[in-house]
C-alpha cells in the first residue's frame, strides 16, 4: 500500500518534471492558442465571421466575406506589415469592411499579438 | 441598386427578393417553404388577431379607427405627414387608435402588445405592393436623413447598413447568408428561428449591436427616417406579412 501510494507520489513528480520541461518551449505554443480563442470568439477578434482558415480544423464557419486565410507566413514575410494590417486594416484599402482592430481598441495590443502570431501559422 | 442586384444574382425575379437570403440558395428556399407551409408562430398570430379584433376602450375597432378597414393599407407607410411635419409608420397609426380611443399606446418594442397586434395587422395587406411616397421637400428631407444613416459607418466595427446588405449582399458572414437591402421591408415581423418575434425596428436594433453601435429607440424619429428610406428601397414588390426567418 505505502509503495503504491509513493508510485503516486513518483509519477506526480515525474509528470510535474516533465511539465517544467516542456512549459518553456511551449510558452509560444499558449500564444498561438491564445490568439485562436481571440481569433475565434465573436466578442474579440471574431475573424471566422469573414475568413475561412482551412489550415485550422477547429476554425468552423462558412464566411466568403474576407479571403481565405491560409499560407500567411509566405504571403507576410514581414510581421509588422501583417500586424498594421489587423491593427487597421483602412490604411491599406480605404473602403475596407474589415474592423480596425487597433485603431477602434476592439482588441489590446496584446491581443493583436497573439491573432497575429495565430495567423502566421496558418 | 436592382441594376447592381441584377447584375450579381441573375435570372432571380424582383418579387422574389421578399424571400431576403433564401431566394439565393434552392436548399434554403425549400427549407423556408416547408416551415412556412405549417408555420410553428401561428398561435402568435391567432393571438394578434384576437387583439385586433378586441375592441378599443371606447368601443371602436382598429378597422373601424384606420383607413380601408386596416386591409391593403401597410405598403403606404412609412409616410410623412405634412401637418405634423413628421413621418409616420404603420405602428404609429395603430397607436393612434388606441390614444383617440381612449386607450394607453403600446410600446414599439414590446413584442407581446404591439408585436403580436401587428404580425397579424400586417398579414391584412398580404399582396399590397410597397408604395412609399416621397413629395415635397420635406419629405425628401426624411428620406434623406434615413439615406445618410443607412450608408454611414457606425460602432466599434466600423460598418454602415449598405456596408453589409448592398455592398456584400450574397455573401456569408460566418454562417449566415447576408440579404440584400431591397425587399427587407416587406415582410415583418419575422419569427426567427421560428419563434421568436421581431419588428422591423427589432432587427434593425439587432443589426446595430452587431456592430456594436448603440441602437436608436425603437419608435424613435431616427429609426423611423431610416425606416422610410429603407422601406423605399422595395416599393412594387409584395407584401407577405409574419414570416420565418432563421
Ligand atoms: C467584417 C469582415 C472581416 C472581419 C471580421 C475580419 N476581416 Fe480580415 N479581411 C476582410 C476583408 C474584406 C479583407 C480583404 C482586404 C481588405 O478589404 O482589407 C481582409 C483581409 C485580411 C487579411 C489579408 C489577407 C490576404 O489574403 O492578404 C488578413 C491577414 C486578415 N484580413 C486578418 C484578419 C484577422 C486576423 C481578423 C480577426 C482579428 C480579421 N481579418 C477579421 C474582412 C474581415
Ligand atoms: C456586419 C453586417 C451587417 C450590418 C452592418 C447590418 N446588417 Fe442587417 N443583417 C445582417 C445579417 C447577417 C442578417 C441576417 C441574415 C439576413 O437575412 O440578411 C441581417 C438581417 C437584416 C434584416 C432582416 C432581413 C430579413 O429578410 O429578415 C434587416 C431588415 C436588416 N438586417 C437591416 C439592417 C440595417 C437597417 C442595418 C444598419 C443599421 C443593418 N442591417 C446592418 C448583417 C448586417
Amino acid at each position: 500500500m505505502k509503495a503504491g501510494h509513493s508510485g503516486e507520489e513518483m509519477k506526480f513528480l515525474l509528470v510535474a518534471f516533465l511539465w517544467t520541461c516542456w512549459a518553456l518551449p511551449l510558452a509560444r505554443a499558449d500564444d498561438v492558442a491564445a490568439g485562436r480563442a481571440i481569433a475565434q470568439d465573436q466578442y474579440k477578434g471574431n475573424c471566422l465571421a469573414c475568413h475561412r482558415m482551412p489550415g485550422d480544423p477547429s476554425a468552423v464557419t462558412l464566411a466568403n466575406l474576407g479571403p481565405v486565410l491560409k499560407d500567411i507566413r509566405s504571403r507576410y514575410p514581414d510581421r509588422a506589415e501583417l500586424r498594421r494590417r489587423v491593427w487597421d486594416a483602412s490604411t491599406f484599402n480605404p473602403d475596407t469592411i474589415m474592423p480596425p482592430y487597433g485603431r477602434h481598441r476592439i482588441l489590446t495590443e496584446q491581443e493583436i499579438d497573439a491573432v497575429v502570431d495565430y495567423i502566421r501559422g496558418l | 441598386m436592382m441594376r447592381l442586384f441584377e447584375a450579381r444574382f441573375p435570372g432571380i425575379p424582383a418579387d422574389d427578393y421578399v424571400l431576403g437570403a433564401f431566394m439565393l440558395n434552392d436548399d434554403a428556399r425549400e427549407h423556408y417553404e416547408e416551415i412556412m407551409s405549417f408555420p410553428p408562430f401561428t398561435v402568435d398570430i391567432d393571438r394578434g388577431r384576437e387583439l385586433w379584433n378586441t375592441p378599443l376602450h371606447d368601443g371602436k375597432t382598429y378597422a373601424q379607427c384606420l383607413p380601408n378597414g386596416g386591409r391593403m393599407i401597410a405598403g403606404n407607410y412609412p409616410a410623412y405627414d405634412p401637418v405634423a411635419k413628421r413621418i409616420v409608420t404603420f405602428e404609429m397609426e395603430i397607436n393612434r387608435c388606441r390614444v383617440e380611443s381612449g386607450d394607453a399606446p403600446y410600446r414599439y418594442d414590446d413584442a407581446r402588445t404591439m408585436g403580436t397586434l401587428t404580425a397579424y395587422a400586417r398579414t391584412l395587406s398580404d399582396g399590397m405592393r410597397m408604395n412609399i411616397r416621397v413629395d415635397g421637400p420635406e419629405a425628401l428631407a426624411h428620406y434623406e436623413a434615413g439615406r445618410a444613416l443607412y450608408y454611414r459607418r457606425i460602432g466599434q466595427m466600423n460598418f454602415s447598413c449598405a456596408n453589409c446588405h448592398v455592398d456584400n449582399a450574397g455573401k456569408i458572414m460566418r454562417m449566415e447568408t447576408i440579404s440584400p437591402a431591397i425587399g427587407q421591408a416587406t415582410h415583418f415581423p419575422v419569427f426567427r428561428g421560428g419563434d421568436k418575434l421581431y419588428t422591423l425596428q427589432a432587427r434593425y436594433t439587432r443589426c446595430m449591436k452587431q456592430v456594436r453601435a448603440q441602437p436608436f429607440p425603437m419608435g424613435s424619429e431616427t429609426f423611423n427616417d431610416l425606416e422610410y428610406f429603407h422601406s423605399y428601397l422595395s416599393n412594387g414588390l409584395p407584401l407577405k406579412a409574419s414570416v420565418y426567418r432563421r
